[in-house]
């Protein structure tokens, strides 16, 4: 029964034929192929039961052509002769049929270094599995009088590109994902982890937060808007940092003029070192783009100070230097995008976080954020699961959750202590974040 | 394709499956980008699978692939039976899916002129020539323009019998333009934010927005709202425009009713409801002027079509009536747990995704009032309109939006342009302080093609009709 759930995906070999294959017969000056592959499985629970349990294969044959100035995309989930032809076919009709316009230059070969981000142990995983672990997160909440909801998903997958300039590039890489609420009669606990490896996941330790949370997040009572003392938890830490990255840390959004990024300015605390680092197998790391250019590692806040963004090929050409290697699939008109992300730690112990604040807020995670003002880095969202006050240093009890208004630099900028350890959050959308808990001087709850 | 079917669903009973159904799905996409006055991109992307759900031991399993053959379908439908052997392991009730449905038939999107028969050029002059009018005007820092069309064919077949076709198109199309200072970003789009205004519709859609004659309009608002003042804090009177109120629809009433939530089983990711079973034909949820209806059937709509993804029929339901909560957006295993059949808005976003509730076209019903009037009534308010930013709790209660643009408006006259406007509110007290909604001649079908649910994640595409609305003693300003 085991081999049957073993990621089915294509040989290595087999691929870059393919990918040969149509790079040859292509009729443009220049073409690019880039294949995904995906093999993945989601279980997922709610009142301490399965209820959706599903898996998917599923393939991606991506082409972008430049003839005569002229650019075309195409896509297809097939990965046969016919499948190729067509998808070719289909670039080439299109670059034919448009005006000459600007041209996103593709890159040249370049040898990327080889990042470790797979596991058999993920790429195997049944779906019996799968049911163990979640039985284990409900068994413990139902025994503790709580209910149990979540998701826990293992995926193994390969992408390569390749370019008619020579450029080849491949990786396999797997991801394990497990989130979970447990929901009392009056309120709510949260939890996640992220790995490459399946193994890494620990159904005991994270039953054990979960639950932990929502115990003593019951029966909350309201407290006033306004400007508290924080403490923000890595989830919660790993989302602002998400809507930095989308907001600010790319090229494309400084050259119109939209980024609050400054270079060479002060910008927050000292304290606040923030870089991309495709690298960093702590991270989920790879190396190399959506163009097929190697990931460099970028320095976006150094000390308080702005000092670099991350450039795909198109930036990095308007300004006469190289791509950082953080460009996505074509055709794209929302820049450069910094998908792993670190902050750098402190020295303090989270438990420690909360003992010199008189008055303050212990945020777990963050809900529906949204950009207000980019150019102000200001956001809104709320608090959930896991929202309580602190008292005389310490927490006192569970309160409502809370609606936030504030400026992400100038949160950043009241920086009073970070987390010697790091929790590593893997993004909902693209990439992950590897972050400390933070305590914050002033943070603007609104409602 | 029949054959695949076919043969999907008797390798479902054959394994063990007390129900199955298979979904087969052809999806194409064109996107076209025009940005500051070049063709920024165009693609053209095809995806086809199928997926198969079956439930064994009273409980679900599925799995889909983008391969189309007997051998993978074989594997597929193990896989099926496999997963949703493991989920007996760890499953509450067993799922009841109420009478069977045995719907048949095939269903298309009315539409004049096919999208995908219109020339790539066509298309491009039109984007070009909003850009060229966007561009003409002095601050403007970024232009944009997009269109998408979709096409999708669906084969959905059931072990109950049901055996349904569909082709369904989609057409959209939005110009926005940026315009930048050292301290502001604003932007002004049209007809809507999001990118796109579209529908389910041809390409006649796209023609009647005239991109080109509203593109100098909103370039001179980006460029005015840069040294406009920025919203005053306060306790005012609201006005809403059509495409706002259409977003403030979606978010604190179309998500509330959806009965999965409210039942649980999104609770760890999209959230919960404060619209719970006990409230239903209760809770005075809004004032008399509100009625909102889930209407599968409202023409050019993203949430029309002829059946749902469990082959229920399209329809039109009430979700409030004259302020009173009366109804749930459903599928059949929701709907079975209160008694109810489904109302059909379960909707996958592609073959590899299992159904969910989702919205169809929740539809504010049109009132008697009209944003003249409602404006002229007004002592000391403000009018929003285009979303800019969006956000709500987990349980659908505390929002807060922002939008595009603003005015004042003092003793029953529009006043200044207003900067960064925001409002916020809980869902019950907002719709409850609403006395007027613009009437039929105001209203107007908008489509989010931007809606998220689901692990894994899925992007439904749905719509509201909706016309201007106003409330009272809101709060506004929350930007200071």
């Amino acid at each position: 029964m085991k081999s049957l759930e073993v990621a089915r995906l294509s040989d290595e070999a087999e691929l870059k034929q393919f990918m040969t294959r149509l790079l040859e017969r292509s009729p443009a000056q220049e073409t690019e192929v880039m294949v995904t592959e995906d093999d993945s499985a989601l279980t997922r629970f709610a009142n301490n039961g399965i209820h959706q349990n599903v898996a998917e294969r599923d393939a991606t044959v991506r082409v972008r052509v430049v003839k005569d100035g002229k650019t075309g995309v195409a896509s297809i989930n097939q990965m046969s002769e016919a499948a190729a032809a067509d998808v070719l076919k289909r670039a080439v009709a299109i670059a034919d049929l448009q005006p000459p316009g600007d041209v996103v230059p593709m890159p040249g070969p370049a040898k990327a270094q080889p990042v470790e981000a797979w596991s058999d142990a993920t790429a195997a995983a049944t779906p019996e599995e799968r049911a163990d672990f979640v039985q284990t997160i409900c068994a413990k909440a139902g025994r503790a009088g709580l209910k149990a909801f979540g998701a826990y998903s293992t995926d193994a997958g390969q992408f390569a590109i390749a370019n008619s300039l020579g450029a080849y590039h491949h990786q396999r890489s797997t991801q394990a994902t497990v989130n979970s609420v447990v929901m009392g009669d009056a309120g709510s606990g949260y939890a996640d982890r992220g790995a490459i490896d399946v193994r890494e996941l620990d159904k005991n330790e994270l039953s054990d937060e979960v639950i932990d949370k929502a115990q003593r997040n019951q029966n909350a009572q309201p407290v006033d808007p306004g400007i508290y003392e924080v403490v923000l938890e890595e989830y919660a830490v790993a989302e602002m940092l998400e809507f930095m990255s989308f907001m600010g840390f790319g090229a494309l959004a400084v050259q119109e003029e939209r980024s609050f990024m400054r270079l060479g300015e002060k910008i927050t605390g000292d304290q606040v070192s923030i870089w991309d680092d495709g690298l960093d197998r702590t991270g989920i790391p790879s190396s190399f783009d959506f163009e097929g250019v190697p990931k460099q590692r970028v320095e976006l806040i150094k000390n308080g100070v702005a000092s670099g963004l991350v450039y795909d090929m198109q930036t990095a050409t308007k300004e006469g230097r190289q791509s950082t290697g953080h460009g996505l699939p074509a055709p794209n008109t929302d820049g450069p995008f910094a998908v792993n992300l670190f902050m750098k730690p402190g020295s303090a112990a989270k438990a420690e976080l909360a003992s010199d604040i008189k008055r303050g807020i212990w945020v777990t995670r963050f809900w529906y954020v949204r950009v207000v003002h980019p150019k102000a880095s200001i956001i809104t969202g709320m608090t959930r699961e896991g929202t309580f006050l602190i008292e005389n240093g310490k927490i006192t009890r569970p309160v409502k959750d809370l609606r936030f208004t504030q400026s992400i630099l100038e949160a950043l900028n009241g920086t009073l202590a970070l987390t010697a350890s790091t929790k590593l959050q893997v993004s909902e959308y693209l990439g992950a974040s590897r972050v400390p808990a933070v305590r914050l001087k002033a943070f603007d709850f609104t409602s | 394709m029949k054959d695949l079917a076919e043969a999907a669903l008797n390798a479902a009973q054959v394994k063990g499956a007390s129900y199955a159904d298979v979904r087969l799905d052809e999806h194409v996409t064109q996107d076209i980008i025009v940005k500051n006055g070049q063709l920024a991109a165009v693609s053209d992307d095809a995806s086809e699978g199928f997926g198969v759900r079956v439930i064994v031991d009273g409980a679900w399993g599925f799995a889909g692939s983008a391969r189309l053959d007997k051998a993978e379908v074989e594997q597929v439908v193990d896989r099926a039976i496999r997963i949703a052997r493991a989920s007996a392991r760890v499953r509450s009730a067993p799922v009841d899916l109420g009478p069977p449905v045995t719907s048949r038939g095939h269903y298309r999107t009315p539409l004049e002129r096919d999208p995908f028969a219109v020339p790539l050029a066509e298309k491009v002059d039109l984007l070009l020539r909003a850009d060229a009018a966007m561009g003409s005007v002095k601050g403007v820092t970024i232009r944009e323009g997009s269109m998408e069309f979709i096409r999708q064919q669906k084969l959905f077949a059931s072990t109950e019998g049901a055996f349904i076709e569909q082709d369904l198109f989609e057409s959209g199309a939005g110009i926005e333009a940026t315009a930048t200072s050292p301290d502001e970003v604003q932007n002004r789009s049209y007809p809507n934010s999001f990118g796109r205004h579209q529908g389910s519709a041809g390409y006649e859609y796209i023609t009647a927005l005239e991109l080109d004659r509203h593109a100098g309009r909103i370039a001179e608002e980006s460029v005015a709202l840069l040294s406009a003042p920025q919203c005053p804090s306060g306790v005012k009177t609201l006005i809403l425009d059509a495409s706002q109120t259409a977003l403030q629809i979606h978010e604190s009433c179309g998500h509330p009713t959806e009965l999965d939530r409210v039942f649980g089983m999104e609770a760890a990711y999209a959230g919960t409801s404060f619209m719970t079973p006990e409230k239903l034909n209760h809770l005075q949820y809004g004032s008399a002027k509100v009625t909102i209806t889930a209407d599968a059937l409202t023409p050019t709509g993203l949430g029309t079509f002829g059946w749902d993804d469990e082959g229920v029929p399209a329809q039109r339901t009430f979700l409030i009536k004259n302020g009173l909560f009366v109804g749930y957006l459903t599928s059949r295993e929701t709907a079975s747990a209160l008694g109810q059949q489904s109302n059909g808005t379960m909707r996958a976003d592609g073959w590899n995704r299992i159904p969910l509730i989702r919205m169809t076209n929740v539809n504010l019903e049109p009132g008697d009032s009209s944003l003249e009037k409602m404006v002229a009534e007004t002592k000391d308010g403000v009018y929003m309109e285009t979303n800019r930013s969006w956000s709500i709790d987990d349980k659908r209660l505390n929002f807060q939006f922002g939008t595009q643009l603003a005015y004042e408006i003092i003793d029953g006259k529009r006043g200044r342009m207003l900067r960064n406007a925001t409002y916020a509110g809980i869902t019950p007290e907002f719709w409850n302080s609403c006395d007027a909604v613009a009437g039929r001649t105001e209203w107007q079908v908008w489509g989010l093609a931007n809606c998220g649910k689901g692990q894994p994640p899925q992007v439904a595409h749905v719509a509201h009709g909706a016309a201007p609305t106003r409330f009272q003693h809101v709060k506004v300003g929350i930007l200071k």
